[in-house]
């Protein structure tokens, strides 16, 4: 009896009742190391939304995690846990340099378009051994995937520090910068261009964020991803795939090749997140350019309900923490950016694991508020009243 | 022993009493006021239809739901059930129709698990290997204490789970559907067993859906129609007419009206077809069989088989070996080019066996689950989109020729019946014209007004020159719609018969593997 | 290489195997109950930064043992929580006790100690000391035999030993006792226990929480025997490691140390040879690094022989007739 919410229910107000706990819980955190969690709290909105300079961080961090939170989600509808967004992002970001460094591209928009191939297949190939392992040899591609992202880091270590290394960087293992022709246009630039100024301050300004077009291309992946998922031929056989295999397999839809699809779907929207991050913001590659966006991924698309709406939602709240994050830990040095996994892993575990601690009292609730229907025949959904094992997906 | 003392004394002690017993389930009430007496040492039936709310009453009884309203008296004594162990406690053994052995277990240390004497395992297996040994000995139930349950047959398995209540000194054993996975030779020795269980004092609750082991061995019935208790009478005293009328509430018809099969061209033909599973078990080991244009083939056979690897191998989703001819025409059987798709584009349907596992997404709503299979269709998608709003008008359109109930395109399939949701199945495959249906366990959990009207389609299908390959485990099924009828055992076609010229007994010893004895 | 470099070789094995046998045991007692735990990872993270915390402020290495395992059972009944009581996802419950572990050892280090994550650094009694065991000395100069005692299997720290000793137990346990064949049937068939009158929720929460305990002990030997103090993210993937290695082993006591042994001796020889040149090509030293991931993947593709995991494994267990 899924359906004993109404859908408003389902998709606000348990994600909200979800993330409130998981506050809370953050706020016991803040308060056990002995600091005043309103205080945090205040600071973190005034850092990310309180001005354009942290709505221009913010909305940076958000278009991280829209990409890689759209990709763990396609991988929830073809009921796969996708975990190795990390390192398939790393690979992605491997993409766009090698896409930028030995090309001299006349034009951003061109450089953009060849970037945009080179991080989604090295993110979709990079997801592409354990999706083949899995829909082959059966290997659990959680671990596989995590196996993925320990590879990754010693991947680019050794790429970075032996291969691709800029003699004379300063020590620190990254690549030359990417060539200015091919600089995507920034929030700083559009400043420039309507004639605003701006205010220079220490740790962030609108002319200085790495706000840029890769924006506007997460929000068009997201809508893709809608279309893909809803509209298409192949997003039916994908959720017809994560609901039942079986069902799948009668229908004639190949297990393999869905697994194979959906995982280098994930795989290179993940690697997308590189245009942002490498293209858009560091402009060079450097040893870890992801910064555990792949990971926040898996708590964007647990919470927005794996729709590219609720991902994008979840992804602005989640950008808002992390440049919340850095602004409070600025001023209460005390409070540690590691502060955010904090709270994002309370995010995953209340959205994710514990959605039934709130769901089945709130189910209660609005049962009680309805009518007993006459029966229908229920022989076939064993309407047993135990919330049915949920699924990855929604 | 006391045996042959008369058992329709009026003063034997009530083994269990359920005194206004009522549970619901969210909006759907799945007992109502339910009231029984059962008289110790006396079989007694319970018999209704799928949905009835046997199940859901028995579950009371052991412990698995608390009931809302009511109470529970066993040996006269008031008695909380709230868990499992308390039923055992209180002397009541269950032996679901779903076994709950651990397959990689031995015999042994399913029967003493949860029954240990001590925290240390071996002084408990050395007393139930002896005690098994006796219970064996009385009551004709022979099984290897050290065998492991995967590697029993079912029936063996079922004894296993007897044992199991014996062991723990049950006194009324209460048996869900033990009949369903078993052949009618392995029927009759369980009923001889519980016979003698009988006889020794034990209290035994059969419930059923079928009426015919109810004539058979129960001394009294009670009969379950929506979750209400309708009645309760001795078993000498009533008719199965008498009895299906109280189940389902109106005279039912017990046979389906059908012309004479014209059979006409062959449309399938199977010679020697194998399947291997993935344990290199061999599932099907040479299968023949033809199928006319025109003609219902009913494959008999209790379950487990091969029926349900046939139905996939000729469905496209099981790699077989041998030969499947579609029209006279050669089908792939390995590789790319053989999965459920080609199959279908070759002209055959398939009604799955398990409509909520395969046959349905229970989580698609009803238009979208009209596509399913079919979804490559033009008629449903163009390039690479989907055409939602052909969906939708074909799904109003099959619901309301079925007369899908409620008519609404926009539930989720898992909000339907199960027979609503076998007609949506059956509307899909059949509305596709193919040359062939297979259909299996078509009427599996389905109420009986949907039965009538699933098995006229089948018929009106056959009658409009398709070839229809029926697979059940409702031997009354296959002898109602069928025109030829080939029983199946062990991976292999034992014989085959014509409806008219065979019996129950007869393709119920081939059920049984035995094709001398019924030659 | 001589006798005594590869009797160095084989004693690193057995310190770096002992964290993932201990790891890997949990594990087994968790997936045999049936409750998958990818959050050993974040678990022994979580207990080896609160022993060596406690360790550096009580000066007692045990004490500092102690409140590992505690806060390792803390991460272990929120999986419980998560995946018994309200039938949560095991695997996104696994996954969050990760990041929370990741995160709070950090923050808490942080505000503790202020040393950008790690704990100070351990010393005396703080750590477990190597113990000599008997006659260590005197038959070391014994050819063959004497080195390997004195050398390979003396001098190692407490923990070692009582991780050795586990394996024997877990399968005595496992196959001996009562608890468990329950434990070995609700991992396989929990409707089978539960209609046999026994809680299958009182033994899952058992079995995670011996699974708390023994990914406690894993983690308090790692930041107070393997090293002497708490460093950010020091499990380094070792509770994924352990998993691939429960695979490897068919959930089987014995394999189970076998397995843990050949990651420990494949780290033991990263370590020991920064590069290895095969055939004039240089082997980087990442490859080195990354080779356990990499063998755990080949694992995982069995490509080494394949096993059936408990049946009901992942699965929450909700009555039906």
């Amino acid at each position: 009896m899924n359906d004993a919410l109404p859908k408003w229910a389902d998709i606000a107000l348990i994600p909200l009742l979800n993330l409130t706990l998981a506050l809370i819980v953050s706020g016991l955190v803040v308060g056990f190391i002995g600091e005043d969690p309103f205080e945090v709290l205040s600071l973190l909105i005034e850092g990310a939304v309180g001005s354009a300079d942290g709505w221009s961080y913010t909305l940076y961090y958000a278009t991280n995690f829209i990409f890689t939170g759209l990709g763990v989600a396609v991988a929830f509808h073809a009921r796969l846990f996708n975990i190795g967004g990390e390192g398939q992002a790393m690979l992605g970001g491997l993409g766009v340099a090698l896409a930028l460094l030995y090309v001299p591209w006349p034009h951003w928009s061109l450089a953009l378009l060849a970037a945009m191939t080179g991080a989604a297949l090295f993110g979709a190939a990079w997801a592409a051994i354990p999706a083949w392992l899995q829909a082959r040899r059966g290997s659990h591609i959680v671990i596989t995937t995590i196996m993925f992202n320990f590879i990754a880091s010693a991947l680019m270590v050794y790429l970075l520090s032996r291969v691709l290394l800029v003699p004379g960087a300063g020590g620190s293992p990254e690549t030359a910068r990417f060539a200015a022709a091919t600089n995507l246009p920034a929030i700083g630039d559009l400043y420039a261009l309507m004639g605003w100024g701006c205010v220079e301050r220490p740790i962030a300004s609108v002319c200085r964020a790495p706000l840029n077009i890769a924006f506007l291309l997460a929000l068009l992946a997201g809508f893709a991803v809608w279309a893909l998922l809803w509209r298409t031929r192949l997003g039916y056989e994908i959720r017809a795939f994560g609901h039942s295999e079986p069902a799948a397999l009668y229908a004639g839809i190949s297990p393999t090749k869905i697994i194979m699809v959906a995982m280098l779907i994930s795989g290179g929207l993940c690697g997308l997140m590189a245009i942002n991050a490498v293209m858009g913001e560091a402009e060079r590659l450097v040893i870890d350019p992801v910064q555990g966006a792949g990971f926040v991924g898996i708590a964007v698309a647990l919470m927005g309900r794996s729709h590219p709406i609720g991902i994008c939602l979840a992804a602005l709240l989640f950008g808002m923490l992390y440049q919340g994050g850095g602004y409070v830990e600025f001023d209460i040095p005390a409070i540690s950016r590691e502060m955010i996994l904090v709270i994002q892993a309370l995010v995953i575990l209340f959205t994710g694991a514990l959605d039934n601690m709130v769901r089945a009292p709130m189910e209660a609730l609005f049962l009680n508020r309805r009518r007993p229907e006459p029966a229908l025949p229920t022989s076939a959904t064993r309407s047993d009243g135990d919330p049915k094992e949920r699924k990855v997906e929604p | 022993m006391s045996r042959a003392a008369p058992r329709d004394e009026g003063d034997a002690a009530l083994a269990i009493e359920l005194r206004g017993i009522s549970k619901s389930f969210g909006p759907v009430q799945a007992n109502r006021d339910i009231s029984i007496e059962v008289r110790r040492g006396t079989i007694h039936g319970i018999i209704g239809e799928n949905g009835a709310g046997k199940s859901t009453l028995m579950s009371i009884l052991y412990g698995f739901y608390r009931a809302d309203a009511g109470e529970i008296l066993i040996g006269g004594r008031r008695t909380e059930i709230p868990d499992s162990q308390a039923a055992i406690d209180a002397g009541i053994g269950m032996v679901f129709q779903h076994f709950k052995l651990v397959e990689n277990f031995t015999v042994l240390e399913n029967v003493i698990l949860g029954a240990e004497d001590g925290r240390l395992l071996k002084p408990s297996l050395a007393k139930a290997r002896r005690l098994l040994k006796q219970l064996a000995d009385d009551y004709e139930m022979d099984v290897d204490p050290e065998a492991v349950i995967e590697e029993l047959g079912v029936g063996q398995q079922q004894r296993v789970e007897i044992l199991k209540a014996l062991y723990r000194e049950a006194d009324i054993l209460i048996l869900d559907e033990p009949t369903g996975v078993l052949t009618p030779a392995e029927a009759d020795h369980l009923f001889r067993i519980l016979r003698g269980l009988r006889d020794e004092g034990k209290t035994i609750i059969l419930i059923t859906h079928k009426l015919r082991e109810i004539m058979e061995i129960t001394d009294s019935v009670s009969v379950m129609r929506r979750g209400e208790m309708t009645a309760t009478v001795p078993t000498a005293e009533t008719s199965p007419e008498e009895l299906a009328e109280l189940m389902v509430g109106r005279k039912v018809l017990l046979r389906v009206d059908k012309a004479p099969a014209r059979p006409g061209d062959v449309v399938l033909e199977v010679r020697d077809l194998r399947v291997v599973d993935e344990q290199k078990v061999e599932r099907l080991r040479g299968i023949d069989l033809t199928i006319r244009a025109g003609e219902i083939l009913g494959i008999a056979g209790v379950s487990g088989n091969g029926q349900s690897e046939l139905l996939e191998v000729l469905g496209g989703y099981a790699n077989g070996t041998g030969s499947i001819r579609m029209n006279g025409q050669e089908i792939d059987l390995t590789g790319t080019a053989s999965d459920a798709r080609t199959r279908r584009a070759r002209g055959i349907a398939h009604v799955p066996e398990d409509r909520q596992r395969e046959g349905l997404v229970m989580d698609y709503r009803a238009w979208e689950n009209v596509a399913f299979g079919y979804h490559s269709d033009p008629r449903f998608s163009s390039g690479l989109f989907m055409d939602h709003a052909a969906m939708r008008a074909d799904c109003d359109d099959k619901m309301r020729r079925f007369d899908v109930r409620p008519p609404d395109p926009t539930l989720a399939a898992k909000n339907f019946s199960g027979g609503n949701q076998q007609k949506i199945v059956l509307a899909r495959e059949i509305e596709r014209n193919p040359d062939l249906l297979l259909i299996g366990q078509p009427t599996r959990g389905v109420d009986i007004g949907a039965i009538e009207f699933i098995h006229e389609q089948i018929v009106a299908l056959r009658d409009q020159g398709k070839a229809i390959l029926l697979v059940s485990v409702e031997l009354d099924e296959i002898m109602a719609l069928s025109d030829r009828i080939a029983v199946m055992f062990d991976g292999r076609i034992m014989g085959e018969r014509l409806p008219g010229e065979t019996d129950q007994r007869e393709l119920g010893l081939l059920m049984a593997g035995m094709a001398g004895a019924a030659a | 290489m001589d006798f005594l470099g590869l009797l160095q070789i084989l004693d690193s094995t057995l310190r770096l195997a002992t964290p993932l046998l201990f790891a890997c045991l949990a594990g087994l007692f968790s997936e045999r109950a049936g409750i998958f735990d990818i959050g050993l990872e974040g678990k022994m993270l979580a207990s080896a930064f609160l022993s060596a915390a406690a360790a550096s402020y009580t000066g007692n290495v045990w004490l500092g043992c102690l409140a590992g395992i505690g806060a390792s059972l803390m991460l272990a009944a929120i999986h419980g929580v998560a995946s018994i009581t309200f039938r949560g996802n095991q695997l996104i419950s696994g996954v969050a006790i990760n990041f929370l572990a990741s995160g709070l050892t950090v923050v808490v280090g942080e505000a503790w100690f202020g040393l950008g994550g790690r704990t100070p650094q351990l010393m005396g009694a703080a750590r477990f000391q190597e113990i000599d065991l008997p006659f260590a000395r005197e038959i070391a100069d014994v050819p063959l035999l004497g080195p390997i005692y004195a050398n390979l299997l003396s001098g190692h720290s407490a923990l070692v030993y009582i991780g050795l000793l586990c394996v024997p137990l877990t399968w005595w346990v496992l196959y001996r006792t009562r608890f468990g064949l329950r434990l070995r049937a609700v991992g396989e068939n929990p409707a089978a226990v539960d209609t046999a009158g026994v809680s299958v929720v009182g033994l899952r929460y058992a079995a995670v929480m011996i699974c708390g305990l023994l990914t406690g002990l894993a983690g308090a030997y790692l930041a107070t025997a393997l090293s002497a103090g708490f460093v950010k993210e020091m499990s380094a993937g070792r509770g994924f490691i352990a998993l691939a290695a429960l695979i490897f082993a068919k959930w089987r006591p014995w394999y189970a140390l076998g397995a843990t042994l050949l990651f420990g001796l494949l780290e033991a020889l990263g370590n020991r040879f920064q590069t290895i040149e095969v055939f004039d090509i240089t082997v980087p030293t990442q490859f080195m690094q990354a080779l356990p991931y990499i063998l755990t993947v080949v694992i995982l593709a069995g490509f080494v022989g394949r096993a059936i995991p408990p049946r009901a494994g992942g699965e929450p267990y909700i009555k039906e007739r």
